[in-house]
């Protein structure tokens, strides 16, 4: 009996979580004093991150320092493909409840996946010039990581060429969840092609040969990107529930507050 | 029939576009037997209230429609190929309800007065005629309730008169109509008006 | 007693309703022949302009020849994947369709078989030519035509997704491909490489197969992306 009464309060208090997160004062308001703490964390975080990985750990025997941009590379990349579910998973949302804060987060998330996948692809470009002797390979990760460019600027595209907004944003799940299909199936198609093409040449998994001093800062780097994805979403979704909300009570009491 | 359940329930429908509350919370119900015209200046809501009652618009408005019977739309545009002829748009018709011989599409394309154009190509006929294809659907069609959205554009004095006819008999057998139109219906015919003008927000008269 | 609701209605099965759509949808592309001809005459010329950028040399142009067979029917269905909707969507036909009472997977499916029909069947049909033209082997010419026959049969469902999502947009026509060319690289990755078996005297089977459950993977999910898109577009 107790464990069927805390699963049912868990289910309310879950239901009441999700209803106020449909609740765009809520979110703003919550979201606000999240990023009060969770901003200043981030930086720190950053700056830490990056002083660890790119001044005090041990260059590599073979790249020397080039192989330091990996603590920008690695969790850019992994940020840029999580974004890219996170976008598809508001998208079903949205679709599924019809929930107003889902289309803003699918908003806010496309534009910024598509900035970690472009930071991913030039600072790839840019540690495979030393290590490899070229900008570019039609590698399966490169290439699979260039098509996710390409779906999340379709997204924007989409989303950018309808009028009415509730729309977009509908059209834009519909085609996330289309690619969160598409993107395993290119992904292995990509690599068996590459596979078949570039016999061995370069190979870019040298094995999990990184030793654990390497690896901390990445670990660290990685979290710390996550966080900063989470400041930009909050950023970039408050930026949109004032615009969409200009017009109602709370954001003129807003408005009037903040001057006065 | 007041123990019959209504064609169709609207509950509470809300809706705004860029900003300016076209409707509120409008509640009415349409039964059988009942002709029902929505009114309002340019700009007032009125198509989009017909396409949230046919089922078309489903995002961007408040509120809830309850269809209980089969419903025939016929909106702006005429949904006439002109690279079929008035026989092939109407027996190769999308709308997916029925199937029917060239008797009676010759039939009701003569009741629109369209008789000995069966067989030319859509393309050769005027606006009005393309009009006229797509109202030969009234005939056709044995949906109980029609939503019409200007039924009267570019339609001739006698296919007016005509029309008024139609929709006489349609609602005379059990049927519904709801239309949009700034023409006065015919007198001596029981209309409803709903009128979307912003002072008075879901007065029903 | 009005005669509309006096007379018996003789009901429509879906299996009736998708032939009868697909029937109107192929009388209508044979009364434009022209639209039918058009990607076939693109075809032509692109073929025409490979070798004129890539030198005469036969070697050569038969090294390259699957790959760009390939790319050219895909650009040549992308072309076309545009009007798949936009006639009815302009005439008020789509707003009909999407009303009727019939299952819309079904429905779309139709269109879909009949964009097949007149754009990648013609187009497998006619690749042999082009093929010598090419100077691709002979051997090879019956893996083109099947990667062509299944492959396109994949274009055209995901380029009706595209179609499906810009149909309400006055600009769709590049906007498609930008959201459609990033799906249609694993088909133009298996089509290609079916031919390159067949050149190089392997199997193309397995990539054929591959090819095939693609086909079957987008004929089961595809029509419902293509139904919400329009269902969004027409609310637009």
């Amino acid at each position: 009996m107790g464990t069927r009464a805390s699963i049912c309060i868990i289910a309310t208090s879950m239901w009441s979580f999700f209803h106020k997160l449909g609740s765009p004062p809520w979110l703003y308001k919550i979201s606000g004093s999240i990023l009060r703490w969770l901003l200043p964390i981030t930086v720190v975080a950053l700056a830490v991150g990056l002083a660890w990985g790119l001044l005090f750990t041990a260059p590599d025997f073979r790249q020397g320092n080039s192989y330091r941009i990996i603590y920008i590379h690695v969790p850019a990349a992994i940020v840029a493909l999580a974004a890219y579910y996170i976008m598809a998973l508001a998208g079903a949302v949205s679709l599924i409840w019809k929930m107003k804060m889902a289309d803003i987060a699918m908003k806010a998330c496309a534009p910024i996946g598509a900035s970690f996948t472009f930071l991913a692809l030039v600072t790839g470009a840019i540690w495979g010039k030393p290590t490899w002797g070229t900008w570019w390979v039609w590698d399966a990760r490169i290439t699979s990581m260039l098509v996710l460019l390409f779906l999340y600027l379709g997204v924007v595209a989409l989303y950018e060429a309808f009028d009415n907004k509730e729309a977009a944003s509908k059209a834009c799940a519909v085609l996330a969840l289309v690619g969160t299909v598409n993107i395993p199936i290119i992904y292995k198609s990509v690599d068996w092609w590459y596979s078949l093409h570039q016999p061995a040449s370069i190979k870019m998994t040298g094995g999990s040969s990184i030793d654990s001093s390497m690896l901390y800062p990445l670990f660290w780097m990685i979290a710390s990107v996550y966080a900063l994805f989470a400041c930009c979403m909050m950023l970039s979704m408050r930026v949109e529930i004032l615009k969409s909300e200009g017009k109602t009570g709370w954001v003129k009491r807003l408005a009037t507050e903040s001057n006065s | 029939m007041p123990n019959s359940e209504p064609f169709l329930v609207a509950d509470g429908l809300s809706l705004s576009r860029g900003g300016r509350q076209l409707f509120s919370n409008l509640c009415f119900e349409v039964e059988a037997g009942e002709l029902i015209q929505v009114e309002g200046s340019n700009g007032a809501g009125k198509t989009s209230l017909i396409r949230i009652l046919a089922g078309l618009s489903r995002y961007g408005f408040e509120g809830r429609v309850e269809r209980n019977e089969a419903i025939l739309y016929l909106g702006h545009s005429s949904a006439v190929k002109g690279m079929l002829t008035p026989r092939e748009n109407l027996s190769w018709s999308v709308t997916g309800r029925g199937q029917y011989c060239n008797e009676e599409i010759d039939s009701a394309l003569d009741k629109v007065g369209l008789y000995g154009y069966e067989d030319v190509a859509s393309n050769t006929l005027s606006a009005g005629q393309h009009r006229r294809v797509n109202l030969a659907r009234l005939h056709l069609s044995d949906c109980p309730l029609w939503l019409l959205d200007e039924p009267f554009t570019a339609i001739d004095k006698a296919g007016v008169e005509n029309l008024q006819e139609i929709f006489a008999s349609h609602v005379e057998s059990g049927g519904a109509i709801m239309l949009t139109s700034h023409q006065a219906l015919s007198p001596g015919q029981r209309v409803r008006s709903i009128n979307l003008s912003p002072s008075n927000f879901g007065a029903v008269g | 007693m009005n005669q509309a609701s006096s007379r018996i209605e003789s009901t429509l099965s879906s299996a009736q309703f998708c032939r009868r759509l697909l029937r109107r949808q192929l009388v209508l592309a044979i009364r434009r022949p022209v639209e039918i001809g058009n990607p076939l005459l693109f075809f032509t010329m692109v073929v025409a302009l490979f070798p004129l950028g890539l030198g005469p040399a036969p070697a050569q142009l038969a090294e390259f020849a699957p790959g760009v067979l390939w790319i050219i029917a895909l650009l040549s269905n992308l072309l076309t994947s545009d009007a798949i909707f936009r006639g009815d969507f302009e005439d008020g036909s789509l707003e009909q369709l999407l009303l009727s009472p019939q299952p819309l997977y079904l429905s779309v499916l139709a269109y879909i078989g009949a964009h097949w029909l007149v754009t990648g069947l013609l187009l497998a049909l006619v690749s042999p030519i082009f093929a010598v033209m090419l100077n691709l082997s002979t051997a090879s010419i019956p893996a083109l035509v099947g990667s062509l026959l299944l492959g396109t049969g994949v274009l055209s469902l995901l380029g009706c997704v595209g179609a499906a999502l810009t149909v309400g947009l006055r600009r769709g026509g590049m906007l498609i491909s930008l959201l459609i060319l990033p799906l249609y690289m694993p088909v133009l990755i298996f089509g290609s490489a079916a031919v390159n078996a067949a050149v190089l005297g392997n199997p193309a089977g397995p990539y054929l197969a591959i090819l095939a459950g693609m086909l079957c993977f987008a004929v089961a999910l595809a029509p419902f992306a293509v139904a919400a898109g329009l269902r969004i577009s027409i609310d637009a």
